[in-house]
């Protein structure tokens, strides 16, 4: 987009413009989004404790609610203890907000549609996901409060801990895949629903529940939300924030959860591409002209959105169904539970993926393709050894490649 | 503005690198904190890393075929993981001072003095 | 003047965020302050890593230095910056000491650094190279086969030199720490020819040090039976 804009003004501008216009959309998520959920929240919560929610402004529904709470959270008195550490008080809201903001830069949301493609995208959402615990340790330190400071103390040690098995249970798919590329990922998944990541073995069905556990935890959310737990902590590490930084903190988390949920999506139910491939089936893919194939990319991002909102609205399910966990029990359900299951699961899903017949083998094998499968002959003698080595390799994945059905990046 | 139109090399890293080293060191060597000192060493091994990423880097050089590729990478990547196993334990030793001392100045290490 | 080089633009942005903050760990008194200072300038080391074309090393320093082995040190931070101790201050005489020291150090690093002809000129002038037709050519072999991406090279590159697309580190990173370096495969530059071994055993090395680190922390850190009981 941004070569096309170049042709009408100076280069530097057109890639400005573009990377605003790219921010801006993205941005929409953790600010527009947070009141979408937190509006879904309501609602939810409202109706499993049989009552109503919101029904009065804004009609029957209460959507005008929302807007409601932002005006009056923005006009809020911006408070501040006397004793806070004044620089890292003001900063740590926007530290939580940057973190939650940039992990959905490299989050597809739909076929080509990221803010930057990157080949190891899915390692860089975990790790950025994993730096919004700063913005709430030193929230919780410059309060100058213990209720803040043990808050912002339990938050990091949980979420420092839930890293791990998250790791370990997104490595599944990645496996499957053969890459981090999530765009790549995505596009494997195309086709009929039977093509997700989530139906192809049952090891991986049951590594997206040990996923969803790790990811609700890692986003503080009940039953794992210890560091706000209000009949506990007051109100945890954000109990001396009013106003808009208080907004801040809670549109981090908004954002967060669709950041995860939106990775959930994107490697276990194959990202934007829907149930049945209506796309396709319409005609409305690149092949058939531009214009039909952005119209087909739009409903891929509709169902992309459709999946992550549902991901938030499960986890809303759940932190209104499920008891809150003590923070013992959290560390315990991390490391005797979460660890080893997904430990086994990989274990699980890597033999069924490469020993058995009807496992697949990889889905795609872009760089065994490029390395291992067409490794040039052998030369000089140093080189031996590395062929060798190589043939090996290559040996299994044959088998594997030639037993494949269904494969071919983009094929679909 | 001359600066803006250049290339990088390889050179510019390793001043980064070397600014780095020499924070890491003074930080080492000025602080009574011990986990000032820990920073120090965090900074010293985030300065080689520079240089070891700079130097396997195919694009930063003239002669990309000299660059160490993919052995710069891997060696940086065994110094980030040994960096976080030492600062756990400097870390776990420096918490113990504290529980016994209740102080983490170094200055007050000194009960092995001669 | 010519277009500016945005490369160059973010590599100082970078730069000088990394060694502006590291400088300031060093000025700073205050532990906790000079705790965020590191973790924003490992954030722009990071960053400097992407430019480099390290992409997935700088997605490692990101989750595990920022993210793990930072919190870590926050966590330090945080349970000893009791009063008097977040602010210890030096003697001006150890000040003058390691300025010296640092002077040392800098008048030997950075003109090492800034010798050598070659790493001053930046990426390679690839039309060049290619009429030179040196064996050291990164794109076109001297069979005419089309050029097979290698690994840790960028894959296309045009006329002028500046990739089209991202790295591609991941894969041949890890085939790499299995003992197949798949990255010289095909160009093997016959100066670093001998260097083509795996990384398979300093990977075990790492993981049964790792081991014996977690198992060492836990025990050092382990809660006593009786306050200032040390066994």
């Amino acid at each position: 987009m941004a070569e096309a804009l170049a042709n009408y003004v100076w280069p530097w501008l057109a890639y400005l413009l573009v990377g605003v216009l790219q921010a801006g959309l993205l941005l929409i998520v953790p600010l527009v989004g947070a009141m979408f959920f937190v509006w879904i929240e309501r609602k939810v919560s409202a109706r499993i404790q049989d009552r109503l929610g919101p029904t009065r402004c804004g009609g029957k529904f209460g959507w005008l609610q929302l807007l409601a709470d932002g005006l009056k959270l923005i006009t809020k008195e911006d408070l501040r203890p006397a004793d806070a550490d004044a620089v890292l008080f003001r900063v740590a809201p926007y530290i939580s907000l940057c973190a939650s903001f940039a992990a959905l830069l490299a989050l597809p949301f739909s076929n080509g549609w990221v803010a930057q493609e990157l080949d190891v995208g899915v390692f860089f959402i975990l790790a950025v996901v994993g730096l919004e615990v700063f913005g709430v340790i030193l929230a919780g330190y410059a309060s100058a409060s213990k209720w803040s400071l043990f808050g912002a103390m339990r938050e990091a040690a949980q979420v420092v801990s839930y890293e791990v098995p998250l790791g370990m249970c997104v490595v599944v798919p990645v496996m499957i895949a053969g890459t981090m590329n999530l765009v790549t990922i995505g596009q494997l998944q195309a086709g009929l629903f039977t093509n997700w990541f989530i139906f192809h073995d049952p090891f991986t069905f049951i590594t997206f529940w040990v996923y969803f556990t790790c990811a609700t935890a890692s986003v503080n959310r009940a039953p794992f939300d210890l560091a706000e737990a209000e009949s506990e902590l007051v109100a945890g590490f954000h109990t001396e924030y009013s106003g808009f930084r208080w907004l801040s903190f809670f549109m981090a988390e908004y954002g967060s959860m669709f950041a995860v949920s939106g990775l959930a999506a994107i490697l276990f139910f194959g990202g934007w591409n829907g149930p049945i491939p209506v796309a396709s089936l319409l005609g409305l893919t690149p092949e058939h002209g531009p214009v039909l194939g952005w119209i087909g990319n739009l409903l891929g991002l509709l169902n992309f959105v459709l999946k992550c909102i549902f991901g938030v609205t499960f986890m809303v399910w759940v932190r209104w169904t499920l008891p809150r966990l003590r923070i013992d029990q959290v560390m315990q359900v991390c490391l005797k539970y979460c660890t080893p299951i997904a430990a086994v699961m990989f274990l699980g899903a890597t033999i069924w993926t490469f020993l058995l017949p009807g496992g697949g083998g990889l889905r795609s094998m872009p760089y065994a393709q490029r390395y291992v499968l067409n490794a040039p002959a052998v030369e000089a003698k140093p080189q031996a050894p590395a062929a060798k080595n190589v043939a090996i390799d290559s040996g299994s994945a044959v088998n594997d490649v030639t037993a494949v059905s269904r494969t071919a990046p983009g094929g679909e | 503005m001359q600066l803006l139109t250049q290339t990088v090399g390889v050179s510019h890293f390793l001043v980064v690198g070397a600014v780095l080293f020499i924070a890491g060191v003074v930080c080492m060597a000025v602080k009574r904190n011990a986990l000032g000192v820990l920073m120090g060493i965090e900074l010293v091994l985030n300065g080689a890393n520079i240089n070891f990423v700079a130097f396997g880097s195919k694009f930063l050089r003239s002669d990309s075929a000299y660059a160490l590729g993919l052995d710069g990478q891997l060696i940086s990547l065994f110094v980030i993981v040994l960096a976080a196993a030492e600062a756990a334990v400097a870390l776990a030793i420096t918490l113990n001072f504290y529980n016994n001392h209740s102080t983490v100045d170094v200055d007050r290490a000194d009960e092995l003095k001669g | 003047m010519g277009p500016v080089n945005w490369h160059t633009f973010f590599f100082y942005l970078y730069a000088l965020v990394a060694c502006g903050f590291g400088v300031a760990v060093v000025i700073s008194t205050n532990i906790v302050r000079m705790a965020m200072y590191l973790i924003v300038s490992l954030g722009a080391t990071a960053g400097l890593f992407f430019l480099a074309g390290a992409d997935f090393v700088g997605a490692m320093q990101l989750m595990i230095y920022v993210g793990g082995t930072l919190v870590l040190l926050i966590f330090g931070v945080m349970l000893t910056a009791q009063g008097p101790l977040i602010s210890l201050r030096t003697s001006g005489g150890d000040w003058i000491v390691a300025m010296l020291l640092a002077g040392c150090l800098g008048a030997l690093l950075i003109p090492a650094g800034l010798t050598v002809k070659s790493w001053n000129t930046g990426r390679p002038d690839v039309k060049e190279e290619v009429a030179q037709s040196g064996a050291q050519a990164v794109l076109v072999s001297a069979d005419q086969k089309p050029p097979v991406p290698t690994a840790g090279d960028m894959p296309d590159v045009n006329e002028d030199g500046i990739p089209d697309k991202q790295p591609i580190t991941a894969a041949p990173l890890g085939l790499g720490l299995l003992g197949a370096r798949v990255d010289k495969l095909e160009n093997v530059p016959a100066a670093l020819r001998p260097g083509m071994s795996g990384y398979l055993l300093p990977f075990e090395v790492i993981s049964v040090h790792l081991l014996v680190v977690l198992v060492g922390a836990a025990y050092l850190a382990r809660s006593k039976r009786r306050a200032g009981n040390r066994s």
